[in-house]
C-alpha cells in the first residue's frame, strides 16, 4: 500500500504538474535529481576547460571575445544548476567534493583534447548542439527549479551553436588547409557528441525510473536520433563529408540510420580512462584551491563590514 | 492619531500561479508578522485561486538597483551585441539552429 503523499505526489507527475522544493518527493527521487542535476552543473563547469584552452590563441579579436562571452555563459550555467540542486538539500561544498573525487560524473565528451580551432567550431556546433537537443527536452522536466533553469539556459545556448557553426563554416570555405582542419575536427568530435546522450535505452540504469518521474521526458536513444536527423543537412552545406558512412535515409522510419557507436570507448572514457579525464579534475582542484586567496578575502572584507556595522549601530 | 498601518511592517507578495512557474511579484501589504501577512496575502489577493504558492518577504529585506544605477548595471552589455543568437548570420537550409 502506497502513502497518501506518494500518491499526492504520483498524481501531480500524472498531471504534468510540478513538484517544487517544499513538496515532499520519495527519497530516490529526490536522490535521481541530485545525481542528474549536479552532473549536469559539472558538465558546464568542467566544459569551460577545453574551450578555455584557445581563449588566448584564437585568431581574432572578434573570435576572442565570442568564445569568452560563451565561456562565461557556461560558468553561468554551472551557477543556475547547482542553485537548482542547492533546493534539494545538498550544499554547494558537498557537491564539488562529489566531483573531485571521482564520485559525481559529468559528461564524457569534455574529457576529449581540443587540438586544432577547428575543434572550438566543433565543440559548440555540435557540443552545444547536441546538448541542446537534450536541454529543449528538459524543459519540461517534472523538478520546477530543473524545469525553470533549462528554460533559462536554452536561451542562451542558440548564439553558442550558432558561432560554433559559423566559425567552422569559415574554415570549411577556406584554403584546402582550414577545410581539411574542419573535416579532422568533425570526425573526432561527432562521435562523442553522440555519446553524449548515454547509453542505449536498454542498458542505461537509471533511464526508466526517470521517465516514470518525468525527470527526463524522451529517452536517449530519441534524443540521439533527433541530433543524428539535425546534423545531416548541417554537414551538407558545409560541404564536408559525414564521418559515418552508414548514413542513410530510411523512408519508412523517416529518419535516417546510422552506425552503432563504440560502446567500448564510451565506457572507458566514463570509467576515466578518456585523454584528459585525470587532467581535468587536477585543474579544477588547482584552480579551486589557487583562488582559496579570493574566498579568504571575501571573508575578510564581509566581517570588516560586519564590525563597522556594528560599531555605528553602537 | 496614528494610522494602524504605520505600526505594521510592509510585506512584499509574491504568488506562483501555477506550478512550474515564476513567483510573480503581485503587491504588497502590512501585517505585524510573516504568519499574518501570508493570511493577509491570501485573503487580499488569491480570492479567485490565482495562486498555489505564495510568498512574503519583508519590503525593507529588498534590496533593489536604482533607475540611476542602470547605467553602470547595463551598459557594458550594449556593445556585445555576439552575445546574442541574431548576431550570426547562417546559410538559410540550416538557419534554423
Ligand atoms: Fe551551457
Ligand atoms: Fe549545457
Ligand atoms: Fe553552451
Amino acid at each position: 500500500m502506497t502513502a497518501p503523499q506518494e500518491e499526492n505526489f504520483m498524481r501531480k507527475i500524472q498531471a504534468e504538474e510540478k513538484i517544487e522544493p517544499k513538496d515532499w518527493m520519495p527519497e530516490a527521487y529526490r536522490k535521481n535529481l541530485i545525481r542528474q542535476i549536479s552532473q549536469h552543473a559539472h558538465s558546464e563547469v568542467i566544459g569551460m576547460q577545453p574551450e578555455g584552452n584557445w581563449i588566448t590563441r584564437a585568431p581574432s579579436l572578434r573570435r576572442k571575445v565570442v568564445l569568452l562571452s560563451k565561456v562565461q555563459d557556461e560558468a553561468g550555467h554551472g551557477l543556475y544548476l547547482y542553485s537548482a540542486c542547492e533546493t534539494l538539500g545538498i550544499s554547494r561544498s558537498e557537491m564539488i567534493e562529489q566531483l573531485q573525487s571521482g564520485v559525481a560524473k559529468y559528461s564524457s565528451i569534455f574529457n576529449y583534447p581540443t587540438l586544432t580551432w577547428a575543434d572550438v567550431g566543433a565543440i559548440g556546433w555540435l557540443v552545444d548542439g547536441a546538448a541542446i537537443v537534450n536541454q529543449v527536452s528538459l524543459q519540461r522536466t517534472s523538478y520546477g527549479p530543473y524545469s525553470r533553469g533549462m528554460i533559462r539556459i536554452c536561451k542562451e545556448e542558440s548564439f553558442h551553436q550558432r558561432q560554433g557553426y559559423e566559425a567552422i563554416l569559415e574554415l570549411a570555405k577556406g584554403s584546402p588547409g582550414q577545410k581539411e582542419m574542419a573535416q579532422d575536427a568533425l570526425n573526432r568530435f561527432y562521435w562523442p557528441a553522440l555519446m553524449m546522450f548515454g547509453p542505449h535505452d536498454s542498458e542505461s540504469a537509471h533511464s526508466q525510473k526517470s521517465m516514470e518521474w518525468k525527470i527526463k521526458r524522451e529517452t536517449n536513444d530519441d534524443l540521439r536520433q533527433k541530433f543524428v536527423d539535425q546534423t545531416v543537412k548541417q554537414i551538407e552545406v558545409l560541404g564536408l563529408e559525414h564521418p559515418d558512412k552508414a548514413i542513410k535515409w530510411n523512408e519508412e522510419r523517416g529518419h535516417y540510420d546510422s552506425s552503432d557507436l563504440n560502446w567500448d570507448e564510451f565506457w572507458s572514457v566514463i570509467n576515466g580512462n578518456g585523454h584528459c579525464n585525470r587532467q581535468r579534475i587536477e585543474h579544477h582542484v588547482a584552480a579551486h584551491e589557487e583562488g582559496e586567496w579570493v574566498r579568504d578575502a571575501i571573508t575578510a572584507y564581509n566581517d570588516k563590514k560586519r564590525a563597522k556595522k556594528a560599531q555605528n549601530a553602537a | 492619531m496614528t494610522n494602524i498601518t504605520e505600526k505594521l511592517e510592509l510585506f512584499e507578495v509574491f504568488v506562483r500561479s501555477k506550478r512550474g512557474l515564476d513567483h510573480k511579484h503581485i503587491g504588497s501589504l502590512h501585517a505585524e508578522d510573516h504568519e499574518q501577512a501570508l493570511e493577509y496575502a491570501r485573503d487580499c489577493y488569491t480570492r479567485r485561486t490565482e495562486g498555489v504558492s505564495i510568498w512574503v518577504v519583508k519590503s525593507d529585506d529588498i534590496c533593489a538597483s536604482q533607475e540611476d544605477d542602470a547605467e553602470c548595471f547595463y551598459d557594458p552589455s550594449d556593445d556585445k551585441p555576439y552575445r546574442h543568437a541574431t548576431y550570426y548570420v547562417l546559410p538559410d537550409p540550416v538557419n534554423n539552429m
